[in-house]
């Protein structure tokens, strides 16, 4: 009984020590507070490498880590439309060392009630970019406009046109399915080709097995250039500056229909406004940076910043907007 | 097109670039060994270092680090039976009976310069005949890559061993593994039971570390036979033998590549198809078929120049059109953005001297794979020396590692324990586990362009022999599943000939 019993009494020392060393541990990090960033952060993507997403993400990456001193690790955690990482990233620590991108889609995953991830589960930092939809066909296609194509639409008997560019129930989906809607025509007429993204949907339009796709112009931009698709209008407030001869749906119909898809950083809810204030100011360096703008140009994205407040707002915003539009066309019950 | 290929030169051959090559040589070496590490990921850790380089080193760095990458995964794959890639899968337990046969160096030897044959091979492809290939790939529709997917799921029938319907039944629940998830067709969850991790769907990769690795330490641990892994003293390999074996299956070299360069060139079908598919075309057209799966180099040949051959083609839709081929590609048309290139088929003209120093990286990743691959062979061999016992935990570790760095999430870790302990119980019933892995890469495909093509087509089933490359495609398939009773017909028609032959004499 006795040795067990001093060896009982070491181990209590020990764990007495070593509670000790990890109190004075974390007293030095609280310490070394101010100096933010003291580790690496972590930058959660929910898509896949080399998605539109995750470029921008990469891009912004490497100009904080230039600027902060401190790797910024870009980690994609893909999977569920994109509910896996946006999950992830709420579910964080709202430390400051974790951050990550927000789309458009989850507004649209939580009007479905797939997700309860609205904008009261995140932190806004800042709204990055956003990118109009477009309105594409093959370049061997009869139409030359988008009312040209409209009037098709409504003369022809369903199911005569087959549209394609995501997901059922995608961004791009709600674009062309509200558009249709708007103009009094029932979505259903035109079936919709789910496809796993945009570039698939590219390539789908360029080999003539769908009739128009609605990702944006800047994601068709090399197919169009290379003279495979035919670019009809863009469903932005204005024309995309690559192709200044496409106008807008509004220019091109007389309607006026507008559907983007944006992307922005946030943090986990709860976050110190000290620590929010840190994100911006590196976040808003990086977004100013030179590479970053050089990068977004090239890449046909535009820049919008939003700053926190202003992104929480559009965020909220969004969450409703996006709602009625599905209820509209029909997407959800 | 000479002066081209002149600048192309002066680009590749300085000092930062040729550094490039080397380390991301190892790099890839390193990556493409780890189990669960694929090329893809490989690539996306490499794309931060590529923002410090000159748009030639950076590129460079990339197509050396896939091409050595996919090699490398034959390592584990031929030595220890986990592949290190999907493409690796197909030929993986061929490799491995070799290794158990003492012939371990020879496998993996005739893999390296079969693959680099592919490599080559890819490189032609790609420097001589891009726009051209990429104008093709773009006659593929939904009907055409149903008919794609169905040949290949109907690859299954030629690894299967000697159990058709056991082999069946391996395929099916790979298939039935491949619906988990969110389903892009309906916008709905399936088979999640509410549990989100499993919206993202069941990877292939942890599947395939599970079934492979795992169900070989759980097999070991039941009954441990041997000290070592490979009882049988290892022959040594001559450089001549090799070359030997690969000039009697020059044939099925060269098929296999150029099936790896047309597959790879179709955005979304990539290496894996091509692998898998060049094997059963390689096994059904073999004058010894009988000797497949049981260690013979015939089928390592044509799979894996296949699947070389590949990951060079699967360049060419993201060139000419800003395609991505597959995932790896997707990664490198970023990077291509960020180094200033636009894809498009005019990148041949504009920046032709930027293009053609990728092709001549790739020539060069492929030529330096030759050393760097026998070093690697020699040093990889010396785990078999390691005893069972230790060899065994190791492996378990590496998987689980890895397959928590697949997605970054212990879902990867609980996939692999599952799948392990699922085939550790098939194979010792006699159920063969690689028709599962492939019905998990090929179900989700076929599955949606079926939809897509009835969607397209209004339910018209005759669409899907309308256009010619389509009815082509469909008609090989058919054949394909009907060969079996041709070649049974045949036989009893042979045999009662025989017969009534024999009692004619009588």
């Amino acid at each position: 009984m006795k040795p067990l019993n001093r060896f009982n009494r070491r181990g209590v020392l020990a764990v007495a020590g070593s509670v000790f060393m990890a109190g004075a541990l974390m007293l030095g990090s609280a310490n070394a507070h101010a100096a933010w960033p003291e580790r690496p952060i972590t930058l959660i993507v929910p898509w896949g490498a080399g998605g539109g997403t995750d470029q921008v993400a990469r891009a912004l990456a490497a100009s904080m880590e230039a600027n902060l001193g401190q790797p910024v690790n870009v980690v994609n955690r893909t999977g569920g439309s994109g509910v896996i990482g946006h999950a992830a990233l709420a579910a964080a620590a709202p430390d400051g060392y974790t951050i990550g991108t927000i789309n458009v889609d989850l507004s649209q995953l939580v009007c479905k009630g797939v997700t309860d991830l609205t904008y009261e589960k995140f932190t806004q930092i800042a709204l990055l970019n956003s990118a109009p939809a477009g309105l594409i066909v093959n370049a061997e296609s009869p139409f030359n406009s988008a009312s040209e194509l409209l009037d098709a639409i409504k003369a022809e008997p369903a199911n005569t046109f087959k549209a394609s560019g995501t997901g059922a129930g995608g961004i791009w989906h709600l674009a062309f399915a509200g558009w249709l809607y708007k103009e009094g025509v029932d979505p259903n007429k035109v079936p919709w080709v789910p496809s796993q993204g945009e570039a698939p949907s590219l390539k789908d339009a360029a080999a003539g097995a769908v009739d128009v796709v609605t990702p944006p112009l800047s994601s068709g931009l090399q197919l169009i250039q290379a003279g495979k698709l035919k670019a009809l209008a863009t469903m932005g407030e204005s024309r995309f500056s690559q192709l200044p001869e496409v106008p807008t749906l509004e220019e091109a119909t007389g309607t006026d229909w507008q559907v983007s898809t944006w992307r922005m950083i946030g943090a986990p809810a709860g976050l110190s406004d000290e620590m929010r204030d840190n994100l911006v100011a590196a976040v808003k360096a990086a977004f100013d940076s030179e590479s970053f703008t050089a990068f977004m140009q090239e890449r046909g994205f535009s820049k919008n910043w939003k700053g926190p407040e202003e992104a929480r707002a559009f965020h909220q915003g969004e969450d409703e907007n996006i709602c009625v539009v599905m209820k509209a066309a029909g997407m959800v019950n | 097109m000479i002066e081209n290929l002149q600048a192309a030169l002066e680009l590749v051959f300085t000092v930062d670039v040729l550094t490039a090559i080397f380390f991301s040589c190892l790099f890839g070496l390193f990556t493409g060994a780890m189990p669960g590490v694929s090329a893809t990921v490989a690539v996306a850790l490499l794309v931060p270092v590529t923002f410090f380089m000159s748009p030639v080193a950076a590129l460079a760095s990339i197509a050396t680090a896939v091409a050595i990458a996919i090699f490398a995964g034959d390592l584990p794959g031929g030595l220890l039976r986990i592949p290190g890639t999907p493409a690796s899968a197909a030929y993986a337990d061929e490799a491995y009976a070799m290794t158990r046969k003492g012939e371990g160096e020879r496998a993996l030897t005739i893999s390296l310069v079969c693959s680099v044959i592919g490599g080559l091979v890819g490189v032609l492809a790609l420097s001589l005949s891009a726009p051209m290939l990429a104008d093709f790939a773009l006659e593929f529709r939904y009907h055409e890559y149903f008919w794609l997917a169905a040949i290949g799921l109907t690859t299954a029938g030629f690894v299967c061993g000697d159990n058709p319907v056991k082999g069946l039944v391996s395929v099916c629940i790979g298939l039935m593994l491949s619906t988990v998830g969110f389903d892009m067709i309906s916008g709905v969850p399936r088979f999640t039971f509410g549990y989100f991790p499993l919206l993202e769907g069941i990877h292939f990769i942890p599947v395939m570390i599970g079934v492979f690795a795992v169900a070989e330490v759980i097999r070991n641990l039941v009954q441990p036979t041997s000290t070592y892994l490979v009882e049988v003293p290892e022959k040594r390999t001559g450089f001549r033998d090799v070359a030997g074996t690969v000039y009697r299956y020059k044939g099925k070299a060269a098929t296999g590549s150029v099936l790896g360069v047309i597959i790879g060139a179709l955005p979304g079908a990539g290496s894996d198809m091509a692998s898998w598919v060049s094997y059963a075309i390689g096994k059904r057209f073999s004058k010894t078929p009988e000797k497949f799966g049981t260690g013979h180099p015939e089928g390592i040949v044509a799979a894996t120049s296949s699947n070389n051959a590949a990951t060079c083609s699967t360049w060419i839709p993201s060139l000419v059109f800003g395609i991505p081929g597959d995932s790896v590609t997707a990664i490198v048309i970023g990077v291509l953005f960020l180094k200033g290139l636009q894809p498009g088929p005019t990148v041949f003209l504009e920046d032709a001297p930027l293009v053609y120093s990728i092709f001549v990286a790739f020539l060069v990743a492929n030529l330096l794979l030759i050393p760097v691959g026998l070093v690697a062979i020699k040093a990889a061999r010396q785990i078999l020396r390691i005893p069972t016992r230790t060899l065994m935990p190791l492996i378990l570790v590496f998987c689980i590692v890895g397959s928590f760095a697949i997605n970054n999430s212990m879902m990867g870790v609980s996939i692999i324990l599952v799948s392990g302990v699922a085939a550790f119980f098939m194979q010792e019933n006699g159920f063969p586990v690689a028709p599962a892995i492939l019905g998990m890469v090929m179900g989700r495909l076929l599955e949606e362009n079926f939809i897509q093509a009835m969607i397209v087509a209004d339910g018209d089933w005759l669409a899907f022999f309308e256009r010619p490359i389509a009815a082509t495609l469909g008609a090989i398939t058919i054949a394909f599943w009907l060969s079996p009773l041709a070649v049974a017909l045949i036989a009893r028609a042979r045999a009662r000939r025989v017969a009534r032959a024999n009692g004619g004499a009588t």
